[in-house]
């Protein structure tokens, strides 16, 4: 056996693209719209492995509506979508204000990447549950939870629901299929699967949906969360948002060396499709498609979003620093809200009168509602949680070391 | 009966009482667990109620909090608890946490029931006593019983519980009673005052200690196995120590404590977990903030050396009677 092996080298993948370069995406496969049949909901896993390295996409070029994943969702429907993701991208601009103003900690905004949560909003049903990362916030917005509400919980004001105790954006909402977002990374993926097998002991027919970005699916809970739902065949909805960068890691750290993250899904026989997530039909039609997988008792779907996280990870993060400012710009799958924009206006169904309109309409709402936020209060002014609540629901009844401690504190 | 028959007994009560609860962990289903603590619950109440998990204790708590946000009541084991790492973060970040951050919207009632502690040549992977670990966390409750009548009643109290509580099981006293020496005979459980289990549905409640010896010269605290080693040491010694088995190490039973160390003037804390920040350490420190002034010496721990759990060395690892008698003595003369 020969022993002239020349040195090993360590192999760290880097991104295309860093500040000061010009983005190139030419090799990210881009497949026509309307070019991915829609199988049927009952398909083996084995019979869609493309699906895993292709994208669905429904809007084309000219702002139509193409292929067999075309035609779920009526004009005034698609109308709503629209008014959801214009809302969205309002209250986050609002939002990130108020905290440059200081009016809360900390926020984290969906720019790019509207079309994910609001679109899947619409394709379940009452009494499901999602279980989504902190950027999410359309599943809520589309769901109809109060917008005040949102604002009291970022602001941690006296009408905070969580009465100040959690980071602003980690809603919570049982009655509106949310769970309590942890903040940590992946941990909430495998409770979706555990939920999930829960509707099933339970007999019913509920469905739960798992989510997580890019950089998470590293964490051995994405494993877990695979495994489980493989093997119990539990009636989820398991969704990577890919957007490209987790903070100032891109996608590739970890991806490695597997063809896409859907393709994680085929080792463990779990349907894997990807969804282009800028376009708002497809990810309303391939979000029904799974749900209906899950509730009719063919199994899980693991579903990857391709996206483009165009702002900054959260208010802390300063994306110049490791990716180049023209790359967002660059992102060959374009804008959500100007896609789903230009469909409706190319089938005759809005204009760019009633867009702008519209665009008046929901900031008006976002203003009015924050209005009323900041008059009941914000982060460190106006009414407050009481320190009290801090001592609270630690356990449902309080132990005599924590009555102990709250005394000692003096409330 | 046995503890492990008496832990059995009360997934049975539990999961007859109630078709929320579901058992699960590696080889709980079929086979019954590996030291048979679920035997016949799956041929009884369905695959779908009692089941085999993959190998995966993230997993394993992470669907349990899941199931428990659904409605239902997981009452999960892992494996043994030198396994429950992989599991730590669900259990620190989400399931003991979930009612504050959720103010209530969600909680998360499960039961994680993991052999804790040495004494069956398990070496340094099936040894271990991590309660501390648990007792840090706000969010949890922390139980180990030390005989199998506690054990049913905790456990069905632990399973009854709105919060999520660790429940650790000394694996030494699983099949037979102890009695503090390694390399004696003992009687069986059967025979045993504590292997009288009642029927039914009859709880021990959370956060009570017991007594399970007067005496009037020195409070011993002590906890699962170490509960007849202290028994064990008094006895060899004539110190007249009053022995105090915790069972529930959050939330603590402090009056028992304090009223005991008040009397004796004397407080000894054992336990086989090793030492640095141990749960001794927090012992000690609660009986100092609340009897400093009754106390007439200072007080002593005995607990597991600062190292792995060895093999070979096990018994010199394990805090025995010996060690225990020594530092009664020497909290006496002090």
């Amino acid at each position: 056996m020969s022993d002239d092996f020349p040195p090993l080298s360590l192999n760290v993948p880097e991104p295309g693209c860093r500040p000061g370069d010009t983005p190139d995406f030419s090799d990210f496969e881009i497949p026509r719209a309307g070019a991915v049949k829609r199988p049927p909901v009952d398909v083996e896993p084995d019979e869609i492995r493309e699906m895993a390295f292709s994208i669905v996409r429904v809007l084309n070029k000219d702002g139509e509506a193409v292929g067999d994943w075309a035609g779920a969702l009526t004009p005034e429907e698609l109308r709503e979508g629209l008014r959801h993701m214009l809302t969205l991208r309002a209250f986050d601009a609002r939002m990130l204000i108020a905290q440059r103003q200081g009016k809360t900690s900390f926020y984290m905004q969906h720019l790019g990447e509207e079309a994910i949560s609001c679109a899947f909003a619409t394709a379940l049903q009452p009494g499901d549950m999602n279980f989504p990362t902190y950027r999410q916030a359309g599943l809520l917005i589309a769901g109809g939870y109060p917008m005040l509400t949102m604002m009291n919980q970022i602001y941690s004001n006296a009408e905070d629901p969580l009465h100040g105790r959690q980071l602003p954006i980690m809603y919570s909402s049982k009655e509106h299929g949310f769970f309590s977002i942890s903040g940590n990374l992946g941990t909430q993926f495998v409770q979706s699967v555990g939920w999930a097998m829960a509707s099933a002991i339970s007999g019913d027919t509920k469905i739960a949906t798992g989510w997580i970005g890019d950089g998470s699916t590293a964490e051995s809970d994405f494993h877990s969360a695979m495994v489980f739902a493989s093997t119990y065949d539990a009636p989820v909805v398991l969704n990577i948002v890919n957007n490209q960068w987790a903070i100032s890691t891109f996608q590739g750290i970890a991806r490695g060396g597997v063809g896409t993250f859907a393709a994680r899904g085929h080792g463990f026989g779990i349907a894997s499709i990807r969804v282009d997530g800028n376009d708002y039909l497809a990810v309303h039609a391939v979000a029904k498609w799974a749900a209906e997988r899950a509730r009719r008792g063919y199994g899980p779907t693991l579903i990857e979003h391709v996206t483009y996280r165009a702002g900054g990870h959260s208010t802390s993060d300063d994306p110049s620093a490791y990716r180049d400012k023209n790359e967002a710009a660059a992102w060959p799958l374009g804008d959500p809200i100007e896609r789903l924009k230009k469909h409706l206006i190319t089938i005759g169904e809005w204009s760019e009168e009633r867009h702008k309109q519209a665009e008046a309409e929901v900031m008006d709402t976002v203003i009015a509602t924050q209005k009323k936020a900041e008059a009941i209060g914000t982060l460190g002014d106006g009414q407050a949680p009481s320190p009290r609540d801090m001592f609270e629901g630690v356990y449902e009844t309080m132990p005599p070391h924590l009555i102990r401690q709250r005394q000692e504190a003096g409330y | 009966m046995t503890m492990i028959e008496a832990i059995r007994e009360a997934h049975d009560v539990a999961m007859a009482a109630d078709d929320r609860v579901v058992v699960f962990g590696e080889d709980v289903g079929f086979f019954g667990g590996v030291f048979r603590c679920t035997a016949g619950l799956q041929a009884k109440y369905g695959k779908s109620r009692c089941f085999d998990t993959p190998i995966n204790e993230s997993g394993i708590v992470g669907t349990a909090i899941g199931m428990a946000a659904y409605g239902l009541k997981p009452v999960i084991e892992i494996q043994f608890a030198d396994y429950v790492y992989p599991a730590y973060d669900q259990i620190v970040s989400e399931a003991a946490r979930l009612r504050h951050r959720s103010n209530a919207d969600f909680t998360c009632p499960i039961v994680i029931r993991m052999p804790t502690g040495g004494g069956i040549f398990g070496g340094q992977t099936h040894s271990q006593s991590p309660e501390a670990l648990f007792t840090h966390v706000s969010g949890l409750k922390v139980v180990v019983p030390s005989n199998p009548r506690d054990a049913k009643g905790l456990l069905l109290a632990s399973i009854e519980d709105p919060d999520p509580v660790i429940f650790l099981e000394p694996k030494r006293l699983y099949n037979g009673p102890f009695d503090g020496y390694h390399d004696r005979p003992v009687t069986s459980w059967k025979k045993h005052p504590k292997g009288e289990v009642p029927e039914g549905n009859e709880i021990v409640p959370l956060g009570k200690a017991s007594i399970t010896r007067e005496g009037s010269d020195v409070t011993v605290l002590a906890y699962g196995t170490m509960v007849y080693v202290a028994e064990a040491a008094a006895e060899a010694t004539g110190v007249d120590a009053e022995v105090i088995d915790l069972r529930t190490l959050l939330p603590l039973d402090l009056d028992t404590i304090t009223a005991s160390v008040e009397k004796t003037g004397r407080c000894v804390i054992v336990h086989e977990a090793t030492r640095t920040s141990g749960f001794g350490a927090e012992l000690m420190c609660l009986v100092q903030e609340s009897c400093f002034y009754h106390l007439e010496a200072p007080m002593i721990r005995v607990t597991g050396w600062d190292t792995p759990y060895p093999h070979a060395q096990e018994w010199e690892y394990f805090p025995g009677p010996a060690r225990v008698g020594e530092a009664l003595k020497k909290v006496m003369e002090g």
